[in-house]
Order: C-alpha cells, then sequence, then structure tokens
C-alpha cells in the first residue's frame, strides 16, 4: 500500500443520516378513497419503506466498522413516529421528524427541498436512503435531494463501502453491473432486496432503549423555510384519478381427467394455439 | 408550429439502446399530436453516427455532445449537460426511458430544471393540448394518471417494453448537431462495468418468464427451469422466498420489492401467490401457474393452472414444449 493511501485510508468516525420514509405495509390490499384521486388509509398498517430499512441496516454496518453516528430523518404527521422509533430501535441514535402533517402534498421537489434543507443543518458525511418507495414507486428523491445539496449522488446500490473518505457502489444495470465512486459527502440510494441487505429486526432491549432516544420534532421554519411554499399544491404535477388494474378473467385448470403427459399436452396446446405464445 | 417536443437518447458502448427507440416513437406520436417537431438529445462517445439513426423514428434535430468522458452514464456530469441543452431548446415536453440510468437520469434533472417528473409511465395520451401520463403505483396494485399544472414543463420516464416502437423510414437521418458544452469536473467517477456474457434473457426484456419459487425445494432444481427457459427462449425468474434462501441471486427477484415485470406468459412454478410477489407479475399477459396446492391463491389470478407436483409436471411439460418446437422449425 502506497504511502497517501495508507493515509487516505485511516478510517474516520462517520456522521450518516438515512432518509426514512413511512409506506402502507406491502401486505395492504390497495382501494381507492372516495375523492377518486389518492387510496384509502383507513385500517391501514403503516411500515418503514422497505428499501429505507435496507438504509438503516447500511448505516449501523458502517457505523459498527467506524463509529460515528447514523441518524434518522423523516417527514409527516404524528404516525411517523413509529416508524423511526422502529429505525431507532435497530440501533439508530437520533432522529428529526419534519412534523408537517400535509408536507407530502407540497409537491415533490418541494419536499425535496426540505429534506435538504434539514440534512443541511445535520451536516453529515453520508446521506442513505432507498432508491425508490415502495408505494409512489417514483425513484426520484434520493437525486431530487443530492441535485439541492449541490452533491454527487450514487443511486441503486446494491452494496457500499466506505472509508471515510469516500464511498463505493455497486450499481446493476440492464444486463450487468457498474461500479461507482465518489468522495464525501454523497448521497446513496439503495436498490437490492431482502436478501442482499438482510436488515435486522429491532431487538426488545432495542425497542426498549429507543423509546428514550432523542427524536427532535421541528418544523419548516426550524430550517430557514417559508411554509407557505409548502403549501399543498405546490406541486408541479397533480393526480388527476387512480384506477385499478383490470379485473383478470377467473382462470382456468388444466386438469378434465388427464394424467401429467396429457396436462403438458394439453398447456402446450393452449400456450401454442390459444395464446399464441410459444 | 408549437415548440418541439425532444427524447433524451441512451447510449451504451457506442450504441444505441431498444429503449431509446421506443421513447422516440413515443415521443413522434406526442409531437404529432401536439403538431410540433421532434428533437433528441444525445451523449457518450463516438455516437455522431449512431445518433442520426433517430430519424428513423421521426426524430428531425439530434443534439449531442460527443466526448471520451462522457462515455459511461454519471449522474454529476450528465445532468448538467443535458439541462443546459434543454435550457436552450425550451421544449414542449421532454421523454426518456425509465430505464436504471432514465430514472435516476430524470430525478436530478427535474430538480435541476424545476420541472415536474412522472417516472415510469406506461401510457401517455395528448387532450385538449394537455399530456396526461399514466403510471404504476403500489408496483401495478393500482394506476395514477397525473397532469402538469398550468404552464409547467412535463419531464415523463417511460417504462421501457410498454410502448410501441413506429420506424418511419429506415433510411430517414436526423441531422446532427454538436453542442459544445464542456464536461463539468465531478466528485463522483465511473470505475469500471461488468457486463453479464453468459447470453441469458434479462428479466426486464423477457416475453416469457419461468419464476421459481420455495416449492423449488434446493438451488440445483433450478435447473430444470433454465432447460424450460432455454427452449421458451425465455428469462428465468424467483419468488422472494427462493431469492431468501440464496437459490437464486436478488436481481432475479420479481415482487413488490423485486422487479415489476411485463411479460406476455409468466410461469409460476411452486409459488403460492402471496401479494408482494402478484404485485411483481399481475400485469402479465398469460399467467400460469404449477402448484400441487389446489388453493393456492396464484390460481385466482393465473389463466391456466396445474394442480400438479412440479417435480413431475416441469419435465413432462419440458418434453412437451421440445416437441413443438422440433416439429415448428
Ligand atoms: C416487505 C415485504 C416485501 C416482499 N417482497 C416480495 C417480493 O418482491 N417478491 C416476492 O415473491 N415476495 C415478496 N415478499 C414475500 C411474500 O410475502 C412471500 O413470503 C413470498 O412471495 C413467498 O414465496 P413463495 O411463493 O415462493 O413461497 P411459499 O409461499 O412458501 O409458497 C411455496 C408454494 O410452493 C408450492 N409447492 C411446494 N412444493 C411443491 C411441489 N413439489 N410441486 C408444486 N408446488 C409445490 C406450495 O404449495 C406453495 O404454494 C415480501 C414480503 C414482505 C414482508
Amino acid at each position: 500500500m502506497s504511502k497517501s493511501s495508507a493515509t487516505a485510508g485511516k478510517d474516520k468516525t462517520m456522521n450518516v443520516v438515512v432518509v426514512l420514509k413511512q409506506v402502507p405495509d406491502t401486505e395492504s390490499a390497495i382501494r381507492i378513497a372516495g375523492d377518486g384521486k389518492s387510496i384509502a388509509t383507513e385500517g391501514i398498517k403503516w411500515i418503514v419503506n422497505p428499501y429505507d430499512e435496507f438504509a438503516v441496516e447500511a448505516a449501523l454496518r458502517l457505523k459498527a466498522k467506524h463509529g460515528g453516528k447514523v441518524t434518522i430523518l423523516s417527514y409527516g404527521p404524528q404516525r411517523v413516529v413509529e416508524s423511526i422509533r422502529t429505525a431507532l430501535a435497530m440501533g439508530a441514535d437520533d432522529a428529526v421528524l419534519i412534523g408537517e402533517d400535509d408536507i407530502e402534498s407540497s409537491g415533490r421537489l418541494q419536499l425535496a427541498k426540505a429534506m435538504a434543507a434539514a440534512i443541511r443543518s445535520l451536516n453529515p458525511d453520508l446521506v442513505i436512503m432507498g432508491f425508490r418507495a415502495v408505494d409512489n414507486d417514483m425513484a426520484q428523491r434520493g437525486p431530487m435531494i443530492a441535485e439541492y445539496l449541490g452533491w454527487p449522488h450514487l443511486a441503486f446500490a446494491v452494496s457500499i463501502e466506505s472509508d471515510g473518505n469516500q464511498v463505493t457502489i455497486k450499481r446493476p444495470i440492464e444486463g450487468g453491473s457498474v461500479t461507482l465512486e465518489s468522495t464525501l459527502p454523497a448521497l446513496v440510494t439503495l436498490g437490492g432486496s431482502h436478501a442482499v441487505w438482510n436488515p435486522r429486526f429491532a431487538s426488545l432491549p432495542g425497542i426498549m432503549k429507543a423509546k428514550k432516544k432523542p427524536l427532535a420534532v421541528k418544523k419548516l421554519s426550524d430550517f430557514g423555510l417559508d411554509p407557505a411554499q409548502f403549501a399543498p399544491g405546490a406541486g408541479k404535477t397533480r393526480v388527476i384519478s387512480l384506477e385499478m388494474p383490470q379485473e383478470r378473467q377467473p382462470g382456468r385448470i388444466v386438469d378434465g381427467g388427464l394424467d401429467t403427459e396429457g396436462k403438458a399436452r394439453e398447456l402446450t396446446r393452449l400456450l401454442h394455439e390459444e395464446a399464441k405464445a410459444i | 408550429m408549437g415548440k418541439s417536443v425532444c427524447v433524451i437518447a441512451e447510449f451504451r458502448g457506442g450504441d444505441l439502446r431498444r429503449v431509446s427507440y421506443e421513447v422516440a416513437s413515443e415521443g413522434k406520436r406526442i409531437a404529432d399530436a401536439l403538431g410540433s417537431d421532434l428533437c433528441a438529445v444525445a451523449l457518450g462517445s463516438g455516437i455522431a453516427e449512431k445518433a442520426a439513426e433517430l430519424g428513423r423514428y421521426g426524430v428531425k434535430k439530434v443534439y449531442i455532445v460527443d466526448d471520451p468522458a462522457l462515455e459511461n452514464y454519471l449522474a454529476e456530469s450528465y445532468v448538467p449537460i443535458i439541462a443546459d441543452i434543454i435550457r436552450q431548446c425550451d421544449p414542449a415536453a421532454v421523454l426518456l426511458s425509465a430505464s436504471v440510468d432514465g430514472k435516476d437520469l430524470a430525478a436530478r434533472l427535474s430538480a435541476r430544471l424545476d420541472v415536474g417528473l412522472v417516472q415510469d409511465c406506461t401510457e401517455i395520451l395528448v387532450e385538449d393540448g394537455k399530456i396526461r401520463v399514466k403510471k404504476p403505483i403500489f408496483a401495478g396494485k393500482c394506476f395514477a394518471w397525473n397532469e402538469w399544472i398550468e404552464g409547467a414543463m412535463p419531464l415523463i420516464s417511460c417504462r421501457p417494453n410498454v410502448m410501441q416502437c413506429l420506424t418511419l423510414s429506415e433510411d430517414q437521418r436526423a441531422e446532427v448537431e454538436r453542442v459544445d458544452i464542456p464536461v463539468p469536473e465531478t466528485r463522483s467517477r465511473f470505475k469500471s462495468m461488468d457486463l453479464d456474457t453468459s447470453g441469458r434473457v434479462g428479466l426486464s426484456g423477457a416475453e416469457i418468464i419461468v419464476s421459481g419459487g420455495r416449492g423449488m425445494k434446493e438451488a440445483q432444481n433450478f435447473a430444470m427451469l433454465e432447460d424450460l427457459a432455454k427452449l421458451l427462449g425465455a428469462a428465468v425468474g424467483a419468488s422472494r422466498a427462493a431469492v431468501d434462501a440464496g437459490w437464486r441471486p436478488h436481481a432475479d427477484q420479481v415482487g413488490q420489492t423485486g422487479k415489476v415485470v411485463n411479460p406476455n406468459v409468466y410461469i409460476a412454478v411452486g409459488i403460492s401467490g402471496a401479494i408482494q410477489h402478484l404485485a411483481g407479475m399481475g400485469t402479465s399477459k398469460y399467467i400460469v401457474a404449477i402448484n400441487k396446492d389446489p388453493d393456492a391463491p396464484i390460481f385466482s389470478k393465473a389463466d391456466y393452472g396445474i394442480t400438479e407436483d412440479l417435480f413431475k409436471f416441469v419435465p413432462a411439460f419440458t418434453e412437451e414444449v421440445r416437441k413443438l418446437k422440433s416439429t415448428c422449425s
């Protein structure tokens, strides 16, 4: 190892912020609300967006290696506190909630601006978050926040390594993968799956401890932002209607007293002649 | 004639990616509906010749920045350049592919240009001169129609393999204009690319997908599905249970936290049909379920259901497909 990389490679403690979104449980059956433009939220169970849970795990592993601190940043109504506590119970150190009930309806660019302002106030080395949320599935918040911070971002990571000075990720692309690197501070969004990140569960002692960890509820004005610019409907796009996917015709069981070979022949015929797919 | 519609073309290894044909075709339809022209932006290294081929899809003019430093996509270098070009041509709408890089680029570009973005659209309509787009939410459990507020420029990423490709004329060439914008200094760097050369069909573009679940019992049993997939020219997918068990790579996972796929035929083998799995494959044209449990929820979504032990049925089915293929060719 060369001299310069020996010093550059010296691990520094890291200040990591994880941006967390609360989303409906993936088990939820989705129903359209009375206004025809939103999802009915009665009876919905709320969870940490799975990709953000991966981000908590990745941040905790970096902390285990380098020391430092993991701060959870989230936004929205009081119910979000429960998801933040989940992340604290996993091992994060403290949290900030931008406690503005309607902030999500102020538009995606506005929300990203608010997140960037909050992140600036926390002065981290690295920000990690999911590359998409499993509700609106826009895959855009991370890059937007990075743009407002004026930082590089590396998106859709399935691995993340850092020595406290720079960060390296692997990112799948169609038909392969690429390796990217950036000096810190930077923002990384995570892809992958449960199998890749294997996020830890909150232990019982973790849950007890989480109750005492600092959780600051902040207002937009605390970050020097003008709340008037974050009013509902400040976005550039709007949803005009929601639509359920077409109901599938009830399927057909290929049986008719056929033996295995008979069924195989019949399925092949159906796919060939009826579906014209093979 | 109104402002032109602009598409951002995607290159890899000096070649235009197929998704860009789709986006250009869709862009042409929108430009026609708005009574405007279609232009394109392309960044890369050694791309001038290939960029002109966008003419086949109705692109009149391509603005290119051709520089060895742009050989590979990097948000930090691509976004400022593309933003500059878009500011200069002030289009009526900008379209790009919701590919891995496309979505990333679109998101950052949206903030840089302060324009509204809708990602991963599956349908675009022009009604009374207004653009409306449809996109899946909750991994396809629902769809949302979106529009832009008065005066806002639409930025739209289009889901791959959904938009129809229209070739206007094989030898129509687009006018290529080299734009002189320096490549910015970046703090992030592209290190390396590793392409899969096994020739296996990828999930996202596959016409047919054969997917295995926990019912496959162990990793080596997937050889059976690989054989079937090879015969069908299909890709192999997996449920989360199969991926979590380490039988398949995570990139093969189909579902709410995996890939959302949209093939012509989806064959679910030993998969129960949990809501998170259905979310990822529910829009397949034909769904085939092979499961020994007649009460498995997957049967309620399947066009063709086979209640059998997969270890008996899959080899028999593979044999029948082999016979069919040998008589067809
Ligand atoms: C946050 C979250 C995200 C998730 N995301 C995803 C996702 O993206 N994708 C996903 O797939 N799941 C996802 N899941 C998991 C999902 O809930 C299910 O656990 C999973 O899909 C089950 O996989 P499976 O159908 O292969 O296994 P099982 O549900 O165990 O089903 C196995 C099936 O195989 C059948 N079988 C067994 N032996 C045979 C045989 N010899 N012949 C024929 N049939 C046989 C059984 O009858 C059974 O129906 C997610 C869960 C959560 C909580």
